[in-house]
């Protein structure tokens, strides 16, 4: 990144004492069951083996409870006896032990918690890994996962001290927060007087922008996670990438020296940036013509190695851009985008319209079909009756008629759904919005189905600014604002949000927005933290996503904070795209 | 203070003992002491008492059983209305034990409340209890038994009962004189004497125990009571025996120290001496403590009883205390002598005395330099509390040695059983004791007592709780609550509970009082989804379906997550719930669901017409259509499988047509295309595609004359090229309308022809992208033409 920022950002804090924590205490518990000889895969069932002793480590999901049931089950009708422990993770939820209970194994296994909340993937990125967050919550409305963020923010507390400021928007962030300080108040003194090393935190639901989760992304990060999957950090390079006959996995953090320098670039300008690369890395190499022995000996035992490392990464990431390039020149990569950006800019709705149409008949992807008319619906408040229906029945005749359930949930998370009579927002519906949210109002009435709320994108972007007036070209490689991240068109709604409020340390100025965003706002700061502003942990921001968060706001924010001398940090359920997303919602044929 | 010894009776060389008295006894007993059946507590504990029982046996006549303090004051009394009453004794908790002749074993509480009984079973029942006792080991308080078949029955152990029935004694034909029951190593047995023999009898086998040491006491009478005394550490073994008018105190020496009793006595032991009750007064017989002789043993040159001496010179501003000082000092045994005053303190009674050893030790500590005062702080503190417990009002006598072994912990406990709040709260604030196990733990104790009072209304009782734990840190008013409830109070229960802030710990105690929906309000405040769960359970099986299903619906959060519940485990169960509030939408994608994962095809269409009817129902005429097309296509996807014998099944609408033309059954698929009412763009698309993969160029060209295309030429180039067949694509682009011809003819390659386009259009664009295009070599002329073009449209 070319710009330089006011200041220096600082130094995120340490999250390595995240992953020691998490490895000690599992350990213990691994100890506790003496010997464990083999691991497996949970999915996989275990072999026979003679082993007297089954230790499963899972997430509490009623599915895995019923494999584990099974195998119990089976072993009762067999004659074996065997001793089974589940260790759950991070934590047990009671209707995991009722199915247990209904499966009628309750009293075989015993059962332990692994209390691993928080994964770091990166220096600046902590992952839950709870991707079924997303639907359990948004679409299920199923409140389970909020005990676990309010303990992986305490748990963060207690690390690295008190937060000094605490804002957020929507139901979640806001449900999530409150639990967060009862769990705080039950057990007070922990984190007290450590020195805080986090200054702001910002926590957002997913549902509050949708708009910037289904654009196609263009940075570098965001392109390899969409075209590759990036899973945990790692990703699987095919054979088609690596020029060979094997995959390999390349762990994609800030300590790959060719990514870190790539990763938050807009795709135009990679090719430019590994061909500079390549003829460094070759410039280095030459080094060695001239050298004297002695020279040669150190340059073979110190740099060598290093020079090789990069030279392979370096390969692996060219082989990676030439797929993706293949792959989207064969897409109609460009159509597509332009079909987004004036989706974005809501001008040649018809245009845009008959394009997913088209794309619909001929099959090119059911995702990419659903993420199409998700964001058309998204960006127009929803979809004109008649175009609602004959999408929808362009895309069951497609791709099946299964999808009649991914509609509706599609349309009950809002997504997807039909323009209605009224069109703004009305004072009614809002101020019913509002006591929703007061916790033990949910009697008024079931807030998931009937208040999908509109996404009113088309006001809010005006009113914040989203698309970039453009005068002449927009220089990718010199980006000017967080735009770049989806080439100068548009700047991600939910980053947007995080830059104002920061920047007018509260709510102040966005009333309105808040009230098209169907409020849910919050803002609290930690009495017993001092207000500083010589720290340096002043400047250093947690932005939570509840329901994921993409690589392409991870990007922008850090843009941002290279832009303001600030450090951002990440918290998000699990790294999401628009692919996962429309997964999440496909009704998976049982 | 000169008399100070009066009372020291010498037994041996080494050792002396001194009876004192703790309280004049104020409960006025007319009856001899012989005429009840008394049991005290150890550590000072309280005293119980049953008149009547042996002596009149009036039928009809109700004896009192009464609990007093030490000191003899009255906490409760109830009349006895049980079976023949043959032993009391008190557990280690302070519960009273009364052993009936049948064998059963009644336990109150120290306030005569009853609490719950046992029996000693069947071989106890038929034989009766002939003699019993209560013991204690370190399993917690037993119960042995002498039946009228002469055999013994014990349990170590009463909270955790098991019964074991010793082996016969040989040649037992009376009841034995006396016996006791010994703990050692885990092991419970039983001593007893036969005539001139003593057993000790275990549980397999009664082996004779060898003599210790004798003493003759020149009594015929064998004694009513016989006790240890003696203190621990001490190097003297001793018992003390009494007889009606006659306490003596025998050692391992030949001598013995003779006390006259004035009335009928009963001794209780303790850990460092002897209780003696009678009717009038309570002493205590102990062994005087090391450090005590040292101090007060006329003429002693000890340095303690030196600096004793001196500090009272020193108040008599006497210069006789320097002296005794230098004394001291000069042995360097100033540590020594204020170790032994603050010692000697502890062992005393009296506060005088206590003081005036402390004031000693006091004096002594100026001349040291460097002497920790954490010993003189303790022992002071210590005084104050044994004092204040030791006051007739309490009557608690402990020594302080028992107090050290009782530890402050259960001091607490024991003056919270006697409902001694006020007291109890003091001493915790006096020694600074953390909140949580000392004022807060009283608190609560107290508040589940208020709780209790029946006389006051629920609302009083509840503020005047509230008002007296406020926010204390570790109150549980939850935990208040439960025992409201336990006494019947649910509504105070209800009021108690609203004070908790957690409202998580107000769930179970609301589910216990069947107060189910309060419960799952508060469960889904709490945002604990896994109590909601246990709340949402326990509807469902206290309510009946509707009710219940009804209660869900008022409760979004909680119908959601049994939703999420059902739709893993019970399918059938979220049908009825949907069936109650009558959503159609979600009871027809439930049948969808349920169609898919019907084998048969038949199975399928039943589900998807249960679909349809519920789609009907819900007006959703969307999804009710797309059913309807969807059983349409299953029926015609069987006929095709059965007739083309090729698997059609699950193939969408689109693929179902394409797999028709690529089969080349063209007929079929314009059939489906009007049945089904596919639009036409889809069509030619889907058309063109299959011929294409096909290979079909010839029909495509066919199809292509059959009308004008819906989405134009391109497309047919766009496939041709796609197919690598740029002949076929190379008769269609000219067809491309003239907006899209230029592209049309870069993409077959026909460059010259599209340059031609370009020039025609007057487009720059399309020249420039033609002009990328040609390449230096072959294509010279045209990029001529071109750029020829281009300049002279630049030029207008």
């Amino acid at each position: 990144m070319a710009l330089a920022g006011r200041h220096d950002a600082p130094e995120p804090p340490d999250f390595g004492i995240l992953k020691r924590l998490a490895r000690d205490q599992l350990v213990y518990l691994l100890e506790q069951q003496h010997d464990v000889d083999k691991l497996y895969k949970v999915e996989t069932r275990p072999g026979p083996g003679a082993s007297d002793q089954f230790c499963f480590l899972v997430r509490p999901r009623v599915r895995t409870m019923r494999f584990i049931a099974d195998i119990v089950n089976a072993d009762k009708m067999s004659g074996r006896s065997r001793k089974y422990k589940i260790i759950f993770s991070p934590q047990k939820f009671y209707a995991c032990e009722m199915v247990l209970e209904e499966e009628g194994v309750f009293g075989d296994v015993t059962c332990d918690e692994w209390s691993f909340y928080l994964l770091p993937l990166d220096e600046d990125i902590i992952s839950m890994e709870l991707p079924e967050f997303f639907r359990d919550y948004f679409l299920e409305g199923d409140h389970r996962w909020i005990n676990p963020i309010a303990r992986a923010l305490q748990l963060l507390n207690s690390l690295y001290g008190p937060f000094g400021k605490t804002y957020g928007i929507g139901r979640c962030a806001k449900m999530s927060y409150e639990l967060w300080r009862d769990l705080e108040e039950e057990n007070e003194s922990e984190g007290q007087g450590r020195k805080p090393e986090i200054g702001h935190v910002f926590l957002t639901d997913r549902d509050m922008d949708y708009v910037t989760a289904l654009c196609s992304q263009v940075v570098y990060e965001g392109i390899v996670d969409d075209t590759f999957r990036i899973k945990c950090g790692s990703v699987d390079f095919g054979p088609d990438v690596t020029s060979s006959d094997k995959s390999i996995k390349v762990l994609l953090n800030s300590q790959d020296k060719v990514f870190s320098q790539i990763r938050n670039e807009h795709f135009s300008s990679v090719f430019g940036l590994l061909s500079q690369k390549s003829r460094n890395l070759q410039a280095q190499y030459d080094r060695r013509r001239g050298m004297d022995i002695k020279q040669m000996k150190d340059f073979v035992s110190q740099e060598l190695k290093g020079l090789k490392q990069e030279h392979r990464l370096l390969s692996l990431h060219i082989g990676a851009c030439e797929f993706i390039m293949k792959k989207k020149t064969k897409q109609d990569f460009q159509e597509t985008i332009k079909a987004e950006h004036s989706l974005l800019e809501g001008f040649d709705i018809r245009e845009s319209t008959s394009f997913i149409e088209e794309h619909i008949d001929r099959q090119v992807s059911p995702i990419e079909s659903l993420r199409l008319m998700c964001l058309l619906s998204i960006t127009e408040n929803g979809l004109i009756p008649k175009d609602y229906r004959s999408l929808k029945t362009q895309y069951l005749q497609s791709y099946g008629p299964e999808h009649l359930l991914t509609f509706h949930n599609l349309k009950r998370i809002g997504l997807l759904t039909e323009q209605s009579a009224g069109e703004t927002l009305t004072a009614v519906e809002s101020k019913v919005s509002k006591l929703v949210t007061d916790r033990a109002a949910g009697k008024i009435t079931d807030a998931f189905n009937s208040l999908a709320r509109k996404s009113n994108f088309r006001a809010i972007s005006k009113k914040l600014g989203l698309i970039p007036r453009l005068d002449g070209e927009y220089d990718l490689k010199m980006p000017r604002d967080m735009a770049y991240v989806f080439g100068g068109a548009y700047m991600p709604l939910s980053c947007k949000i995080i830059e104002q409020v920061l920047e007018r340390r509260g709510w102040q100025g966005l009333e309105e927005v808040v009230r098209l965003l169907n409020g849910n706002e919050f803002s609290a700061s930690d009495s017993t933290v001092e207000d500083n502003p010589a720290w340096e942990s002043q400047r250093v921001v947690l932005a939570v996503f509840l329901g994921g968060c993409t690589f392409s706001e991870i990007a922008a924010l850090r843009f941002l904070g290279k832009e303001r001398g600030c450090k951002f940090i990440f918290l998000t359920t699990a790294i999401t795209n628009s692919a996962r997303m429309m997964e999440a919602m496909i009704e998976a044929k049982a | 203070m000169d008399c100070y010894t009066a009372n020291w009776n010498p037994l041996g060389e080494e050792t002396f003992y001194r009876k004192l008295e703790l309280y004049s006894m104020e409960w006025g007993l007319r009856e001899d002491l012989r005429d009840c059946v008394v049991a005290a507590a150890p550590y000072g504990g309280p005293i119980a008492l049953l008149r009547n029982s042996r002596r009149d046996k009036i039928p009809g006549a109700r004896p009192l059983l009464e609990i007093y303090s030490s000191s003899g004051l009255l906490l409760a009394s109830v009349p006895w209305k049980s079976g023949r009453l043959v032993h009391l004794g008190w557990t280690a908790g302070e519960d009273l034990l009364c052993i009936q002749e049948d064998g059963t074993v009644l336990v109150y509480n120290l306030f005569c409340e009853f609490k719950r009984h046992f029996s000693m079973g069947n071989e106890v029942l038929q034989n009766h209890v002939l003699e019993a006792q209560v013991f204690h080991t370190e399993f917690g308080t037993g119960v042995a038994i002498l039946t009228g078949a002469l055999r013994f029955s014990l349990a170590t152990n009463i909270d955790d009962l098991k019964l074991r029935r010793l082996p016969e004694v040989p040649g037992l034909q009376k009841p034995p004189p006396c016996w006791a029951v010994l703990s050692q190593d885990r092991v419970t047995m039983v001593l007893l004497a036969v005539g001139q023999e003593l057993f000790l009898l275990d549980n397999t086998s009664c082996s004779v125990v060898e003599k210790f040491c004798e003493f003759n006491t020149g009594i015929r009478s064998p004694p009513k009571q016989m006790v240890w005394c003696t203190r621990p550490r001490s190097r003297q073994r001793a018992v003390v025996l009494a007889w009606e008018r006659q306490l003596m105190v025998v050692g391992n020496s030949s001598e013995c120290i003779r006390f006259v009793l004035d009335e009928d006595s009963h001794l209780v032991p303790e850990l460092d001496g002897v209780r003696i009750l009678s009717r009038t007064s309570h002493e205590f017989l102990h062994e005087i403590p090391e450090a005590s002789q040292e101090i007060f043993r006329i003429a002693s040159m000890a340095p303690g009883a030196l600096l004793l001496e001196a500090q009272k010179e020193y108040e008599k501003e006497s210069q006789k205390a320097d002296e005794y000082l230098r004394e001291i000092r000069e042995q360097q045994l100033l540590p020594e002598a204020v170790g032994q005053c603050i010692e000697a303190a502890g062992y005393e009674h009296e506060p005088e005395t206590q003081k005036s050893l402390l004031r000693a030790a006091s004096f002594g500590k100026c001349f040291l330099d460097k002497f920790p005062p954490e010993g003189f702080v303790r022992m002071c503190q210590d005084l104050r509390v044994l004092n204040a417990v030791r006051d007739y009002q309490i009557g608690i006598p402990l020594t302080f040695t028992q107090y050290k072994q009782l530890t402050i912990e259960v001091l607490l406990d024991r003056l919270v059983l006697r409902r001694l709040y006020p007291l109890a709260i003091r001493i915790c604030e006096f020694l600074r004791l953390p909140e949580i196990q000392g004022v807060s733990r009283i608190l609560a104790h107290w508040a589940c007592y208020k709780v209790q009072q029946k006389d006051k209304s629920d609302e009083e009782v509840a503020q005047a709780i509230n008002q007296k734990l406020g926010d204390t840190a570790g109150i549980s008013y939850s935990d208040i609550a439960t025992r409201a409830y336990d006494c019947g109070r649910a509504e105070l229960a209800i009021k108690l509970l609203e004070y908790e802030p957690r409202s998580g710990e107000q769930v179970p105690l609301l589910l216990k009082m069947k107060r189910s929906k309060l419960a799952l309000g508060k469960a889904i405040e709490s945002g604990d989804t896994d109590l909601v769960y246990t709340v949402v359970l326990h509807l469902k099986n206290e309510l009946n379906r509707g009710t219940f299903f009804m209660t869900l619906q008022n409760q979004p959060v909680a119908l959601s997550l049994y939703r999420q519940f059902c739709r893993h485990q019970e399918r059938e169960t979220l049908k009825d719930l949907y069936n109650q509030d009558d959503n159609h939408q979600e009871l027809g994608n439930l049948h969808v669901q349920g169609g898919y994962c019907e084998q048969r095809i038949e199975g399928r269409v039943a589900a998807l017409q249960n679909a349809l009817d519920e789609f009907y129902k819900a007006k959703n005429d969307f999804a009710a259509k797309a059913t309807e097309e969807q059983i349409k296509l299953l029926r015609l996807q069987r006929h095709l499988q059965e007739e083309l014998d090729k698997p059609y099944l699950d193939l969408s609408l689109h693929d179902t047509v394409a797999t028709l033309i690529l089969d080349g059954h063209h007929k079929r698929a314009e059939q489906l295309y009007r049945d089904f009412r596919i639009p036409d763009k889809r069509y030619w698309w889907l058309k063109i595609n299959a011929l294409a993969t096909r290979g079909d160029w010839e029909e495509m060209e066919k199809f292509s004359k059959s009308k004008k295309s819906p989405i134009g030429y391109l497309p047919f180039v766009e496939v041709a090229v796609k197919h690598h067949n740029r002949y076929e694509a190379k008769k269609y682009a000219p067809r491309v309308p003239p907006e899209q011809r230029v592209k049309a003819f870069v993409l077959v390659g026909d460059l010259e022809q599209a340059a031609e386009a370009a020039i025609e259009r007057k487009n720059e664009a399309e020249m420039s992208l033609v002009l990328a295009r040609c390449s230096a070599g072959t294509d010279g002329a045209v990029a001529e033409k071109l750029n020829r073009a281009r300049a002279q449209l630049l030029k207008k």
